[in-house]
This record gives C-alpha cells, structure tokens and sequence, in this order.
C-alpha cells in the first residue's frame, strides 16, 4: 500500500502570446517537474495552452469569502475614481 | 424577529442560486448542498474511468489505423474528464484517495451503462453514438450548474465530448453501409445498447428522489425524463437516415406532442445493474482495483524521488 499522496497543484495556462496566465483547475503530481508535465496531458491536448505554471495548492492564500462585503467595502464609496462620476459639457471631444 | 444567523445564511445562498450567481469551493453553502454535489461530481468522475473499460477492450483490435488513433484519443479524453471532475470534488473538501476507495469497495455508483460487455467492433459505434450522445445531453445542461468549479469542468468536457459522438455514429454508420454481416453487426450493436443508453438518463420522475432539490439548487436544470425525451428524439432520426431500427416496436411518432413515444423501460434490469447484478460489474471494479495495486510502487518511486531531490536542493 503506498503511503503517501501526492500534494495538489494548481493549474495556470497561458493560451497564446500576450494574454495571462490563467487558472484552469488542478492536479496531483509527486512534484513541481510532473505536475509541470501532467498538466499537459491533462489540460492541453488540444493545444489550449503555451505556457503553464503549477503552484502548490497549500501555498495559495485566498481571501475570506466570508468577509467579502467588509473586505472590498473601502473602494464602494470612491467613485470619483470612475470617469463616469466627471461632468464634461457636450462638445468637448478626445476626453 | 430577527432570523437565525445559519437561516440568513441560507437565504443568501439561496437567493445566489435564484439570481444565477455561481457559488464557489470558499463561499457558504448547506452541508445537504456539498454533499449532494460531492455525490454527484464524484459518481461522474468514476463514470468517466469506470468507461475507459468497455473502450479500451477494443483499442488493440481496431479495424485500422485511423480509428485505432480515434479511439485512443477518445478514451484519452475520458481519463481527463474523469480528473478534471475528481479536482472539482476536491474543491468541496472531499478526499480523493477516499472516494477512490468508496469506488473500490463497491461503496460508491458510476454510470450503470458501463457494466454492460463490448461483445463486437459496432459496440465502439453504439457507445460513441448513443452513450456519449446521451452523455452529452446530461452534461450541457450541467455547463449551467450553480457550483463553479463544476460548470467550469462540464464547459470543458463537453468542448471535447463533440468528436466522441461524431466518431461513434461514424462508425454505425460505416458498418450499416457495408456488407450484410457489417450492417448486421451495427444492428446488433444498437440492440443491445438502446435501452441501457435510455436507462443513463436515471429513474423515472415520479421515483426519482434527488431532482426536486438538485433543481431548485440548479444543479440539475432538466428532469431525468426530459432530457431522455429529447435524447429519444434526437436519435431515432438518425437511426432511420443510416437504415437501422431502434430496437422499441411500439415506437411512434406523436404529432401532437411532437414526441416519440415509446414502450416502458425495463426498471427491474436498471435497478438489477446499479445494484452490482450487471453482467460485468464485478469485473469493471476488479479492473480499476488491480490498476490501482499495479501503479503503486511508480507511485511510490515517484515520490521518493520528488523528496530526494527536494533534499538536494535544500541541502
Ligand atoms: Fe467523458
Ligand atoms: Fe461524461
Ligand atoms: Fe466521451
């Protein structure tokens, strides 16, 4: 009987040149060089990806869902940071 | 009154799924909820390994070398659909290694059409055409599940699910246009393969437990007996152009309800089937459990190497 699992790794794939890297769901492998290429057995045979990276699942630290609405509360009432909140008169064009 | 903090919780959740808005692996959602989709996404997973059996029988006997290649990707893809869906499982906390093992140990259900045997080269035809045909109608649906990480899986299976079927009615097809034998042999196929493709939809709405809540979650988005009308519709169709018959006399085309009808299913032999009484149960298990002990000293040396070389590294 083995004794041990393998760790989980999280799955980003780059589609092509110029877009980012973008998470697509995750994988068990024994270490970084595997989960490199069972990601491309898993998540590329169709050439969806030119570029992958795996990150260890336990080193992703995520935000608390829980504390959502306190957590991005700081931004809700800035909207002078939208071009939107600017009254410019009819006329003016390029702004 | 002020309601309870746990039913404000459920309100919430609830009003999520109302307004179309995806949960994810961190938010809250009801134990009865994860446990439902771990149910779920787990037996999907399992049908997806499970199903690489009656396939795979045939691999080394393809009539040539084109569907040999076809079939090899196909069963391929079934492998990762099966992975994509056991990550999503781990989303919800669920282990892996134990659901694997719930599987092995005859506690957990996959899809009961795969206990049925591949008895001739037209079965590859029948499973392509009918079971990954009414898989698909299953699984679009599913691309709208309120859980995330499963819509998102489901977005991706079926992307790659459209050849599977596309090669399987090619073949039927190929074999109904060929010699009497061939055409018999793709007859024969959808014989024995029609009524257990029908029973993949699940029991009947009337006797099916689950669907009331999986609907008002949005896990499920159509009954099991709708989504087998329409399959029903869509195939019989596709049976006439290549010149055979579903295996149903009572068949008919209903002008007013726009539907065929068709005799009763035979739910003593579905219930028969999931129960473990199918004809190749035992040994569909017995295959992945001997995989499994096979792979475990490459699992084991994998392993023992990733922590030698980390040792290096660190030393
Ligand atoms: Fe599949
Ligand atoms: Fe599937
Ligand atoms: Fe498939």
């Amino acid at each position: 009987m083995s004794d041990q699992e393998w760790p989980l790794w999280e799955v980003f794939i780059r589609s092509k040149q110029g877009l980012s890297h973008k998470h697509v769901g995750s994988l068990r492998a024994s270490d970084a060089q595997l989960a490199v290429e069972n990601a491309r057995d898993v998540y590329t045979r169709r050439s969806e990806g030119i570029s992958i990276w795996v990150v260890a699942s336990n080193n992703v630290f995520a935000s608390d869902a829980a504390e959502a609405d306190a957590f991005y509360d700081p931004a809700n009432s800035k909207v002078y940071r939208h071009p939107t909140f600017y009254d410019i008169p009819d006329g003016i064009s390029h702004m | 009154m002020i309601p309870s903090s746990h039913a404000l919780l459920e309100s919430n959740f609830q009003s999520k799924i109302d307004n179309e808005i995806k949960i994810e692996p961190k938010d809250w959602m009801p134990d009865d909820y994860r446990q439902t989709l771990i149910r779920q996404i787990s037996q999907h997973a399992h049908s997806e390994i499970v199903g690489m059996l009656p396939e795979g029988n045939w691999i080394t006997r393809a009539p040539n070398l084109r569907r040999k290649a076809v079939l090899l990707a196909k069963v391929q893809d079934e492998a990762g659909h099966g992975l994509y869906l056991y990550s999503a499982t781990e989303t919800l906390g669920a282990d892996r290694e134990q659901l694997i093992d719930d599987l092995h140990e005859g506690r957990a259900k996959y899809s009961s059409i795969f206990n049925y045997p591949t008895l001739s080269w037209a079965d590859m035809g029948a499973i392509g055409w009918l079971v990954d045909g009414a898989a698909i109608m299953n699984q679009v649906p599913l691309c709208r599940c309120s859980y995330g990480p499963y819509a998102r899986a489901m977005v991706r299976v079926c992307k790659e699910e459209s050849f599977h079927q596309r090669q399987g009615f090619e073949i039927m097809m190929s074999l109904a246009n060929g010699s009497p034998a061939q055409k018999e042999m793709a007859q024969d196929a959808l014989n024995r393969f029609w009524w257990p493709a029908l029973m993949m939809f699940g029991p009947n709405d009337a006797t099916s437990k689950h669907t009331a809540q999986s609907m008002k979650w949005k896990i499920k988005r159509h009954t099991n007996d709708e989504l087998r009308q329409q399959f029903v519709d869509a195939t019989v169709p596709q049976a006439e152009l290549i010149g055979l018959t579903v295996p149903d006399p009572n068949i008919v085309w209903n002008d007013e309800t726009k539907h065929y009808e068709t005799s009763p299913i035979n739910w003593d032999e579905f219930w028969q089937v999931v129960n473990g009484n199918g004809p190749c149960n035992k040994e569909r298990v017995a295959a992945r459990k001997e995989a499994k002990e096979n792979g475990t000293w490459v699992r084991d040396a994998a392993m023992a190497y990733a922590k030698k070389r980390s040792a290096l590294v660190t030393e």
